[in-house]
């Protein structure tokens, strides 16, 4: 049996382990990791969720006991201090000794801090591990500014954590451009344009010569005599390999650092490997966590298969999302390859920045730059990947050909071609996958073949391959509503409209088979709610209990109500109205973060009678038990606010007011701010309207929830009318095209062409259904009824709220239990 | 046997083992196609009017996921023509016709025989 000792738990020691264990249980391959930090390997590409989300736990690449089930014996908080290669063994410093057969060195990289005088003032930081994340947290807390030092990809993810702290926070870049490596000046222009529209402040050609301040930082002074004052400096200007340990024991090392290995990832000791950022390969480190997998691929190949793969170099390409901004760098992304030829695309006005080279021949696609929508960055690298021939007029790979042209370019797609980077997965992989496990959607093709659980950049052609796939296997892939219905929820919307289909029995009948659902019963009585708004009641047995009863069910079978408070603003008198009826019911109050009042643990039989107080104090449904419009959420605006551009207040209630009671997929929320401070946080809502100067910027598809979206602008500076009559396009769109019970950050996220489309079909009317859509919301605007006044006028409707069919009293087994002096119901 | 002893356990009755027939209410007082809960006995039934089918089907009103009583305002349907009911809690099925939970490993419903005489549903219970 042969031990391994790996130093260095990072994201590619990790990847090492996960690998070699896949292909060598313990009784042939004896595994030690030595890891410095005192928690095991994470995620440090997503290293600024942290700063939303505080939990290590979600960015852990695995937890501990992933460890221990692998036998995989893992030392975290223990650094290794030196190597005797001699004797074969490292030692750490605690002094513990550990033997090995063959040792990998996968200690990665520090942050690079330049020799600038002050540096180890207090107050400045580096961007590398969660404990200099905690650091930054807890130090940001009393400060007000901050400033990042390196304009690359890092420095701006730190940009936007500290401005997602609430603090003005500037970019030094020591180079004329952002992303210099990625960027031309012209795409780095574009980006620097959006960003600072965002609220970064971007300082390029600046050479910091001094940190100053008395113990801490107070400001930073350049080299052009020039001042910066700022409280706080992130520094993330490069990485420095963590050799230190190789060149004491003699392991060759380059002249700028980094451990030299062959094409086998061996140094020159051939017992010990050297993989990821440590690792100098013809001259140069890989500081991307793709070619660092790669690297341990080669190693895991030879230690466990005794194979000879060998690292070949890899391609520094590079996508993400840089604080809502797409930016996409590939190949020769500068056009530096001698006679390139450059095709270059650019709109100012949406802030986007297009660049292809081209070979001298113009047959081969070289590389290319993509800012501010990187769409076709996938489409692209396969290009040039492959070496797919061009399309006769190569321009249009960035004009934003339309229709489906994405995926009829990947169809010559070899099978060879790589399409998850990170974990280095072929078409073949893939499509292999698909037939011989019978797959069926893009989850078990994920935890089947590991495409797409890296940095998650090829999950939309993963879809693609899988539909082609299933197309091609002459499998169905349409998502029918469900076994009763073989059709779609869009094509049973139109259904409905049409053939002017009104009860679900009706639909059942004629479109359907068999008896129905809770699946479909809840979806049709949806559309119909969305498209007659007929009162819900009237077909109470296809609803789900909170629609069937208009409100909340909760544990023990009591319910909860919530009247209606538009835009959160509401009169005292209203509020005692409230605390007279909760008292009376002995209901449990609680304030929604929807800016309204909840009241918990009505009896069924009570709730026509706490409406109808309700309803005579002036109330309305709030429609909480709905997939409906919730709350149209307002901060208090220019009426009192000393920041307020505009009254945010009477448009959230003129919004509220106009969507009340409207039905869609799936709960639909809105909110107004009136600055850009943004209290009502409506760019977490489905719509979200933010006061500018110049009138109100739209944001759409944005929510909270398990996972938390922005929501993007869809027109900017508009003025109110305007806003209405997007948002009537925009909802009644939604409502038509959505999959059941997808909320609209999921339904943006699946369409074909992504906000682009949605704007051209909102704006600019591309589909010509502009007009239907505004009719369509008219109708529900004016045939709106509350529906609990409906009902507690009408003693038919009323008399279904019993629990009992044969007696008067209520549920004699609800229980409750008291909590801060009000009640709640006993535990289930 | 005293019959003004409240019922605790919820236990199927076959129909052959019918003692007592129930009579709970009119046709009318239940919704189309949908459920309702009646008391014998301080027992919950949820009784089904599975219009649709022409069916009739009891069971015990407590979903055994959570233990709430809540099945009667449940949805029902078919799945593979089983007629079921599933919970509004979280959406657990059972069929209506044998109890046994359809998604699951959830305990099965007690079921008990129902009949429809002169406009008025009655429910069958051992004693």
């Amino acid at each position: 049996m042969k031990k391994v000792v790996v130093v260095g738990n990072g994201m590619v020691g990790y990847k090492f382990c996960e690998k070699l264990r896949s292909k060598a249980s313990s009784d042939k391959i004896e595994l030690v990791v030595f890891g410095e930090e005192p928690i095991p390997a994470y995620d440090r590409v997503h290293l600024s969720e942290y700063f939303s989300e505080r939990s290590s736990e979600k960015l852990s690449m695995a937890p501990k006991n992933w460890y221990m089930e692998n036998d995989v014996t893992l030392h975290t908080g223990e650094l290794v201090t030196s190597i005797d290669r001699e004797n074969k063994k490292v030692i750490t410093h605690h002094g513990h000794e550990e033997l090995y057969d063959k040792l990998v060195l996968a200690t990665g990289s520090s942050a690079l801090v330049p020799p600038i005088t002050g540096v180890d003032k207090a107050g400045v930081f580096v961007y590398r591990t969660i404990e200099d994340l905690d650091n930054i947290i807890s130090y940001g807390k009393n400060v007000k500014s901050a400033a990042v030092l390196g304009g690359g990809l890092l420095g701006l993810e730190a940009g936007k954590a500290l401005m997602d702290m609430g603090l003005e926070t500037h970019i030094i870049e020591f180079a004329p451009r952002l992303m210099p490596r990625q960027l031309d000046d012209h795409g780095s222009a574009t980006l620097r344009q959006t960003l600072e529209s965002l609220g970064l402040q971007i300082h390029l050609n600046k050479n910091t010569k001094e940190i100053r301040g008395n113990g801490k930082l107070e400001r930073l002074a350049f080299n052009d005599g020039g001042n910066l004052e700022v409280d706080m400096l992130v520094i993330s200007c490069g990485i420095v390999p963590r050799d230190e340990m190789a060149t004491t024991c003699g392991l060759n090392t380059g002249p700028r650092g980094g451990v030299i290995v062959d094409n086998q990832l061996l140094t020159n000791d051939p017992d010990i490997y050297a993989i990821g950022e440590v690792a100098l390969y013809n001259n140069m480190i890989y500081g991307l966590v793709a070619p660092g997998y790669d690297m341990a691929d080669v190693v895991v190949n030879q230690l466990a298969d005794g194979g000879k793969k060998e690292f070949k170099g890899c391609d520094m390409s590079t996508k993400l999302k840089l604080i809502g901004v797409d930016v996409g760098s590939f190949g020769d992304a500068l056009g530096e390859t001698p006679e390139a030829k450059t095709i270059v695309f650019e709109d100012e006005q949406q802030g986007i920045y297009k660049r292809i080279n081209l070979s001298a021949d113009g047959k081969r696609l070289l590389g290319g730059i993509l800012v501010g929508d990187a769409s076709q960055y996938n489409m692209l690298w396969q290009i040039m990947d492959n070496e797919l021939a061009l399309p006769p007029a190569p321009e249009e790979l960035i004009l934003g050909s339309r229709g489906d042209a994405g995926s009829d370019a990947l169809g010559p797609l070899p099978d060879s071609a790589q399409v998850c980077s990170c974990e280095n997965i072929t078409k073949g992989d893939i499509v292999n996958a698909i037939k011989e496990g019978n797959l069926e959607n893009v989850g078990q093709v994920k935890s089947c073949t590991k495409a797409g659980t890296g940095c998650g950049a090829c999950s939309p052609m993963v879809a693609d391959i899988l539909n082609d796939t299933l197309k091609s296997m002459g499998k169905v892939v349409r998502k029918v509503l469900c076994e009763h219905f073989d059709y779609t929820r869009q094509e049973l919307y139109d259904l409905i409209k049409i053939k002017n289909i009104k009860s679900y029995e009706d639909l059942l009948n004629t479109y359907g088979s068999g008896d129905g659902c809770e699946i479909c019963k809840p979806a049709v009585a949806s559309l119909m709610a969305s498209i007659w708004n007929d009162l819900v009641t009237k077909q109470d047995t296809i609803q789900d209990t909170n629609d069937r009863y208009l409100a909340n069910i909760q544990k023990g079978g009591s319910y909860s109500v919530v009247p209606r408070v538009p835009g959160g603003e509401i009169t005292p008198d209203k509020l005692i109205v409230l605390g007279e009826v909760a008292k009376k019911y002995n209901l449990y109050s609680k304030i929604t973060g929807g800016q309204r009042i909840d009241l918990f643990g009505a009896a069924l039989e009570d709730l026509p009678k706490i409406w109808e107080e309700l309803i005579d104090a002036g109330f309305e449904s709030g429609h909480a038990y709905g997939k409906a419009l919730r709350t149209v959420k307002s901060c208090v605006g220019s009426t009192w606010c000393r920041f307020g551009l505009h009254d945010s207040v009477s448009f959230a209630v003129e919004v509220e007011n106009r969507y009340r009671g409207l039905r869609a997929p799936h709960k639909l929320k809105g909110a107004v701010s009136g600055c850009r401070r943004e209290c009502a946080e409506a760019q977490s809502k489905d719509f979200g309207i933010i006061a500018t100067e110049l009138g109100w910027n739209l944001y759409v598809c944005g929510n909270g929830g398990a996972n938390p979206q922005h929501a993007q602008l869809l027109a900017g500076d508009i003025d109110s009318e305007t806003c209405i009559k997007y948002l009537d396009r925009f909802l009644i769109y939604y409502i038509r095209t959505a999959e059941p019970l997808n909320r609209t950050a999921t339904w943006l996220n699946k369409m074909e062409g992504g906000l682009n489309h949605l704007k051209s079909v909102i704006i600019d009317d591309t589909l010509g259904i502009c007009d239907e859509l505004e009719n369509d919301m008219q109708y529900m605007v004016d045939t709106y009824k509350c529906e609990w006044k409906e009902v507690v006028n009408d003693p038919k409707l009323r008399s279904k709220f019993s629990h009992f069919i044969n007696s008067e009293t209520g549920d004699p087994t609800q229980k409750f239990e008291e909590i801060r002096g009000q009640k709640i119901p006993a535990a289930w | 046997m005293n019959i003004g002893e409240e019922l605790i356990n919820y236990e199927t009755v076959s129909l052959e083992e019918v003692n007592t027939w129930f009579k709970v209410a009119s046709i009318e007082d239940f919704p189309e196609n949908g459920g309702a809960c009646a008391v014998y006995r301080g027992l919950q039934i949820a009784i089904f009017n599975f219009s649709r089918r022409n069916e009739w089907y009891a069971t015990q009103n407590l979903c055994p996921h959570k233990q709430q009583m809540i099945l009667a305002r449940g949805i029902i349907g078919s799945q593979k023509n089983e007629p079921k009911v599933a919970c509004p809690y979280h959406k657990k099925a059972f069929s209506l016709k044998s109890g046994k939970n359809l998604n699951g490993n959830e305990c099965d419903l007690a079921t008990y025989p129902v009949k429809v005489e002169s406009g008025y549903v009655y429910v069958g219970f051992k004693e």
